[in-house]
């Protein structure tokens, strides 16, 4: 399984994050132990008592000046740590919003329970949509756009960053930047409903001209199938139930209540970064959605096995 | 035993007479037991979570009930246990420790009880009936309007919050009232016990932030009922809206019931220290100063919306400041047993923990007040790890030593000393066990509200680590059950002031009886039972001259407590009782249909309209008080 770890950063915010993090856990520590300490040793030092002491009412008229020394003495301390920490809070925060002009526009949209990704360009030709995995180049700040379709949910990958909430009707950015290579996990991180359990996505970080390479794909529309099978199950994805949701581009699909699945074969995972993407996982995610997700949108495609192989022979040429 | 003084003041026999009740204490003692209930039931839902989390991908409980069972669960701890048992203690001890005869306005008291139950029996019996609500205690819409959430679910939540939320102003004004002019003659606000200060702090924040929760609820009701459109961004409405009210109310929230923890604290230590509580002053600041911060910091729990950078800073800030006035109170409590003399019971003990979980909570809370390392903390486990750090370190800890505490002022016995302290340690290391790997948890990138996770995330074995602590915790709670029954039938005879404490509420008999004292005490200090008497007494020690045929009580001025004058309170009446079913009647007609506002609303007016109705033989005989009394 990719990395999903606070502290694991492959990215200058995530690192900027957790190096404030060490600071305030080694300032808490020392509090935390400081203050057990003093609970400690008034437990070891103070003398005994029981119920039948007569209680010292000394204090009553007498000042107690080492108390109020000790006291006045700890809360300065408490209060100039607490200043250190709002100071590297803030300046951690200008940290986090100062990653440079980003070099590429995402726009992701949030759904019951999977995510839209949509690389948008001037020339629409060159834009393309895919779901539930976000390609970046590395090295470079990406904005991301952030929407929400239904109800709020909040995208985080934190080997990278943090999370940033998607709402409905508020538009958000999120700007983001990987320093190496390689593939992290993400998960919805607001509770969204039924199935906010199983809302993840993978961040994959390629080298920029790897990066093109995979967007030049993109771009492109759907293969023409080249075997019969495959044919058949086009007809059946186009005329049958999946096109009422799913589009594919360069075929009549063109539903967006789904993910688009023009390239859907050379995703890695099914059902929002839950199942590996094989043959096996996909026949048996199409047959019934609802064993594998409870309450997710697809609903149970029963069909026959001849059927269910030509659709599976198809989708695997969307690569 | 003054029989004549029973007379007047007890509540009627028998069923009727209990629904008629409105004696502080019979009230007090069932907020308790009915908020002990709740903790027990929304315990038994975490429970349930727990074992489903134990493993991954585990397949005991689905997404449906996984959903509802969390939802309810924060919602039942947070409404229904944690909120109404405070105020159940107020109710309970603030009259004995003001050295008053009744709470003020003890119908009205009465009524804000059972109001309390049925919307939590209404909540209960909604998610037996599986349409528990399923959108988190916090509701948020859209997932929580129409559009998302067909069904009655959501309705359900927001009605119970209406329910609650009448009941807690209702209480918060008995009580207020009750500390401002019913004190004993001489007991100045500057010598007002510091648990009163803290309920009295409490009830305040209650009047404030409870009024922004109605609201929002009632317009998520009138969404959902009526299709208005507040929250409904297509419509020109704000689903941001809903998260701005309704934290506005709920970080209040957290810290009015955290302040009476704080309370209990006060009252606990200096009592196994033998000495007065050091630095009063500072304490009773402190307590106000967190009071009017906690509204300030509503902000932090929505860091991972957009709200503009300047802006979060500046509650940033504030939620770090808060640090202060409780880091205060921790000094001043420490500077108590550095200077007393200790007696280590089993209240003090649960007391001990609260330094070291607490503290480790609040620690965690100054770490998620940083906006950049929330970003990557919130809603995850650590949160879990945190929000349950404060909330059962600052409140329930104490609380479990408040109860051995006064459990002989409310029964007359002891609890046994050996089951409580098996109690606390089962208590203190399942608790540790359960909620710590959380911390890891959340920093290994589990969110929270997650019904199942795959099995290689690699979450398992300090989830099953969690359960575990889980399974300790429930023994501890069984114990202290166990502990409190025993004890209620042959625990150790108590007499007056077992701990030899130094607060009024300890001059009364335990049980005390149904008019508290036979004569109202005066008082000229802060621990009035410390302070050595004179002999003879300088000036007088005991009120007297109140009629003991009617139910009269002195009532005295806000400041100072100078006696200002009598004031006859009324008798138990079947009226509370009545009025609060139909008023349950309205409110839960009305999440199906709006025309149950209009015909619920007849009998409520009707059932209100008796309750008040004057009647002559009453005002002849006030009337004759206050000439002879």
């Amino acid at each position: 399984m990719p990395p999903q770890h606070v502290l694991g950063s492959v990215g200058p915010q995530a690192l900027a994050i957790e190096r404030l993090w060490w600071l305030t856990l080694i300032i808490c520590t020392v509090v935390f132990i400081a203050v057990l300490a003093a609970v400690a040793w008034a437990l070891f030092r103070a003398p005994r008592g029981d119920l039948t002491t007569p209680p010292d009412l000394s204090s009553m008229t007498r000042p107690e000046r080492g108390a109020a020394v000790g006291i006045v003495a700890a809360i300065t301390l408490c209060a100039l740590l607490l200043v250190v920490l709002t100071i590297a809070s803030f300046s951690t925060d200008r940290a986090l919003a100062s990653l440079g002009a980003p070099s590429l526009e995402i726009e992701v949209t949030g759904h019951q329970f999977w995510w839209e990704v949509r690389y948008s360009d001037t020339d629409p030709s060159r834009s393309f949509t895919t779901a539930n995995e976000i390609h970046i180049p590395v090295g470079r700040p990406v904005l991301i756009k952030l929407k929400a379709e239904d109800v709020i949910h909040s995208l985080w990958v934190p080997n990278l960053a943090g999370k940033k909430d998607l709402i409905p009707g508020r538009d958000a950015t999120l700007t983001l930047r990987a320093d190496k290579p390689g593939t992290y996990r993400g998960q919805c991180a607001e509770y969204c409903g039924a199935q906010h359990a199983k809302m993840a996505f993978l961040l994959i970080a390629d080298p920029p001209e790897q990066y093109e390479a995979w967007a030049a794909a993109e771009r492109k529309p759907a293969r023409e199938p080249g075997e019969a099978e495959q044919r058949r199950g086009r007809d059946l994805f186009v005329n049958g139930r999946c096109g009422m949701c799913h589009a594919v581009q360069g075929t009549s699909a063109a539903a967006r209540y789904g993910p688009d699945l023009t390239h859907f074969a050379s995703r890695q995972t099914l059902a929002a970064g839950m199942l590996p993407n094989t043959v096996g996982h996909l026949a048996g995610w199409i047959l019934d959605p609802q064993s594998i997700k409870p309450g997710a949108n697809m609903p149970a495609n029963p069909m026959q096995p001849a059927e269910l192989h030509a659709l599976l022979a198809y989708l695997g040429t969307l690569k | 035993m003054n029989p004549m003084l029973e007379q007047t003041w007890r509540d009627p026999p028998g069923f009727l007479g209990a629904l008629a009740a409105i004696d502080h204490k019979a009230i007090g003692k069932r907020y308790i037991v009915t908020a002990f209930c709740f903790f027990l039931a929304a315990g038994v839902l975490a429970a349930l979570m727990r074992l489903q989390l134990a493993r991954a991908e585990s397949t005991l409980i689905g997404p449906d009930l996984y959903n509802q069972l969390f939802t309810t669960h924060g919602t039942a701890m947070m409404f229904l246990f944690a909120v109404p048992v405070m105020q159940g203690m107020a109710i309970y001890l603030v009259p004995l420790m003001v050295g008053a005869r009744a709470i003020a306005f003890p119908r009205m008291n009465a009524f804000a009880y059972w109001i309390y139950l049925f919307g939590g029996l209404f909540l209960f019996v909604s998610l037996l009936l599986d349409i528990g609500p399923d959108n988190g205690w916090f509701s948020y819409v859209p997932l929580a309007g129409p559009q998302y959430a067909p069904g009655k679910r959501a309705d359900v939540w927001a009605q119970m919050i209406t329910f609650t939320e009448l009941s807690g102003l209702l209480a918060a004004i008995a009580i207020i009232a009750t500390v401002l002019k019913l004190r004993a003659p001489g007991m100045t606000l500057a010598r007002l016990p510091l648990f009163c200060w803290a309920m009295l702090v409490t009830q305040f924040m209650i009047l404030f932030a409870m009024p922004a929760v109605m609201l929002a609820s009632t317009a998520l009701i009138l969404d959902r009922l009526v299709s208005t459109h507040f929250y409904n961004p297509a419509e020109g409405g704000d689903a941001l809206l809903w998260q701005h009210l309704f934290w506005f109310f709920a970080h209040p929230e957290v810290y009015f019931i955290f302040i009476p923890g704080l309370a209990f604290m006060s009252s606990i230590i200096p009592t196994f220290s033998r000495r007065p509580i050091y630095g009063y002053p500072a304490i009773v600041l402190s307590l106000t100063s967190t009071a009017f911060l906690s509204f300030g910091l509503w902000v932090h729990h929505m860091f991972a919306t957009h709200i503009p950078d300047l802006g979060k800073s500046f509650f940033t800030a504030a939620s770090m400041m808060i640090a202060i006035p409780t880091a205060i109170q921790i000094f001043c409590w420490i500077a108590t047993m550095w200077t007393g003399r200790l007696e280590v019971r089993t209240p003090m003990l649960f007391s001990l923990a609260f330094f070291f979980i607490l503290v480790l909570g609040g620690l965690t809370g100054i770490m998620v007040a940083s906006v950049p390392l929330d970003l990557q903390l919130h809603d995850t486990y650590f949160v879990v790890a945190h929000l349950h750090y404060v909330l059962i370190g600052g409140a329930v800890f104490p609380l479990f030593g408040a109860w051995y505490y006064w459990f002989p002022k409310i029964t007359g016995r002891l609890m046994s000393e050996r089951l409580g302290r098996w109690q606390f340690w089962l208590f203190f290391i399942g608790f540790n066990v359960a909620f710590y790997p959380m911390h890891h948890l959340g920093l290994q990138g589990m969110p929270r509200r997650v019904y199942t996770y795959p099995a290689d995330m690699g979450w398992q074995p300090l989830n099953m680590l969690a359960t575990a602590g889980a399974v300790l915790i429930v023994v501890s709670v069984l114990l202290f059950m166990v502990n409190a029954l025993r004890s209620y039938r042959g625990g150790m005879r108590a007499g007056e002031n077992p701990w030899g404490a130094g607060t009024l509420e300890w001059a009364s008999a335990s049980p005390p009886p149904a008019y508290n004292y036979d004569r109202p005490p005066v008082v000229r200090a802060r621990d009035p039972l410390w302070e050595p008497i004179s002999e003879p007494p300088a000036e007088p020690t005991q009120v007297i001259g109140l009629a003991e045929r009617v139910r009269e009580v002195l009532v005295t001025t806000v400041l100072d407590a100078m006696p200002s004058h009598r004031l006859v309170f009324p008798h138990p009446s079947l009226w509370p009782f009545l009025s609060a079913v139909t008023v349950t009647v309205f409110f839960i007609g009305s999440i199906f249909t709006p025309w149950a506002v209009l015909w619920g609303g007849i009998p409520v007016a009707i059932a209100v309209t008796l309750w008040f109705w004057p009647k002559r033989a009453e005002t002849l005989e006030h009337l004759a008080v206050e000439k002879r009394p």
